[in-house]
């Protein structure tokens, strides 16, 4: 049994990791919002650009001469696999989950008899990953420094991927990331960028009442610039819906937390009460005991 | 006035403007063109350089983008843009500072990555001089 300054001490103990669980449930919250209002912002953009590509393929379809970003390179021996994650823990099972995926992707592909490349972004991810592909993760990008995402930050991450892509050196490009529902759910998503899957974009080709489109230059000069935008548009919307997921995964981890420490504390308290008392009992007894004897 | 062109002006980051105009003038790969109401569909990339809109009382304004596509459908018009800044917000003595700084930066720079990083902010600041 412990004593009663043992328990004092473990009740202060909680309070005090209560208080701070409690000040990162509200941190995190602050921040979900600022997440979620750059994931909205950016939506416009992503979604005029799924739309010109879904008309441009539509123009483009059944002819040849399609850039390798939207047909592949015809083979699919080798995978890379960017895994987006946070920088930080404390997050509930945020990032385990979107390494599960990736880790659960990366051994159906070798068991298939496929190469596996990885990308880890954030550090988290790159932690789980590195004990077992280690030998398989080629690169890795370090968000930690950057306080809000720019384009920037994708685009540099595209420029990597792209450059791969030239060289050779992959085939199909699948991007991990974790979708935010709300703040209680975030589904981990694995989407391929590399060959393009236009179609199922959620962009609706434009209805243009029979004209037709005029080009400036021509449709697969557009399309070659396009393309590789596109995934840098594609990896920043990875990137914010995963900014908003860590913050909503982190926010209800740390409610639960803050909760669970409410509870033992009141447990706690009670067993400090119902302690105090015996003794006080005790030191009764043996005051009228003693009375008693002489 | 007759009916006005719809106008939007999108970054990766965010919507920067929308609204009704008389007309834009796009800096197309291929040469300047002037988009108004009901004009042809159109697709076309975007050099560098200001676009400039006039909008229902005929003020324009100008803004520079940099690197992009232009959209016109029977929607409207549709600028795509990675970067766009006012011109308005620019300044000259400003810019000739930010240059004077980056070209340090270069030839200061010493692993490869920091040097094209270096570079591009250069690239990007002499365009943006150019546009003035």
């Amino acid at each position: 049994m412990a004593s009663l300054k043992d328990l004092r001490n473990r009740i202060a103990t909680v309070k005090s990791t209560q208080k701070i669980t409690k000040a990162m449930q509200m941190v995190a919250a602050a921040k979900l919002r600022r997440a979620q209002e750059a994931a909205e912002a950016a939506r416009p953009y992503a979604s005029r650009m799924g739309g010109v590509l879904a008309n441009l393929s539509a123009a483009m379809e059944g002819r040849e001469g399609g850039s390798a970003l939207m047909a592949g390179t015809g083979r699919q021996d080798t995978h890379l696999l960017i895994v987006c994650t946070a920088e930080r823990g404390l997050c509930g099972g945020f990032n385990s989950n979107i390494a599960k995926l990736a880790r659960e992707h990366t051994d159906r592909l070798i068991s298939e008899g496929k190469a596996v490349k990885i990308i880890c972004v954030g550090k988290k991810g790159y932690d789980v990953l590195r004990r077992k592909y280690d030998h398989l993760i080629v690169d890795r990008v370090d968000l930690r420094e950057v306080k809000r995402i720019a384009f920037g930050n994708a685009h540099d991450i595209a420029g990597k991927v792209l450059s791969m892509f030239d060289d050779g050196e992959f085939d199909v490009a699948t991007l991990f990331y974790s979708e935010f529902r709300s703040v209680i759910s975030q589904i981990p998503t694995a989407l391929q960028i590399i060959p393009a899957n236009v179609v199922s974009s959620e962009g609706e080709a434009a209805d243009l009442g029979g004209a037709i489109y005029d080009y400036e230059p021509e449709e697969s000069e557009i399309l070659e610039e396009l393309l590789p935008r596109n995934i840098g548009v594609q990896i920043f919307r990875a990137l914010l819906e995963n900014a908003a997921s860590e913050q909503g995964a982190r926010m209800s981890a740390m409610d639960n937390a803050t909760r669970n420490a409410g509870e033992m504390i009141d447990k706690l308290t009670m067993s400090y009460n119902r302690q105090r008392q015996a003794q006080i009992t005790k030191e009764l007894i043996e005051i009228i005991s003693g009375a008693e004897a002489v | 006035m007759a009916d006005l062109l719809k106008f939007e002006l999108v970054s990766p980051e965010r919507l920067l403007s929308s609204g009704d105009v008389q007309q834009v003038v796009v800096p197309g790969t291929e040469g300047e063109f002037t988009v108004l109401v009901n004009h042809a569909p159109v697709l076309s990339t975007l050099k560098p350089g200001v676009v400039t809109v006039t909008d229902e009382s005929g003020n324009a304004e100008r803004i520079f983008v940099r690197g992009g596509f232009a959209e016109v459908n029977p929607a409207g018009l549709t600028i795509l843009a990675e970067e766009a800044v006012a011109v308005s917000e620019l300044s000259a003595d400003d810019l000739a500072q930010k240059i004077q700084n980056a070209r340090e930066d270069v030839t200061d720079a010493k692993d490869p990555e920091k040097k094209r990083r270096a570079q591009e902010t250069l690239d990007h600041l002499t365009q943006l001089q150019s546009a003035l």
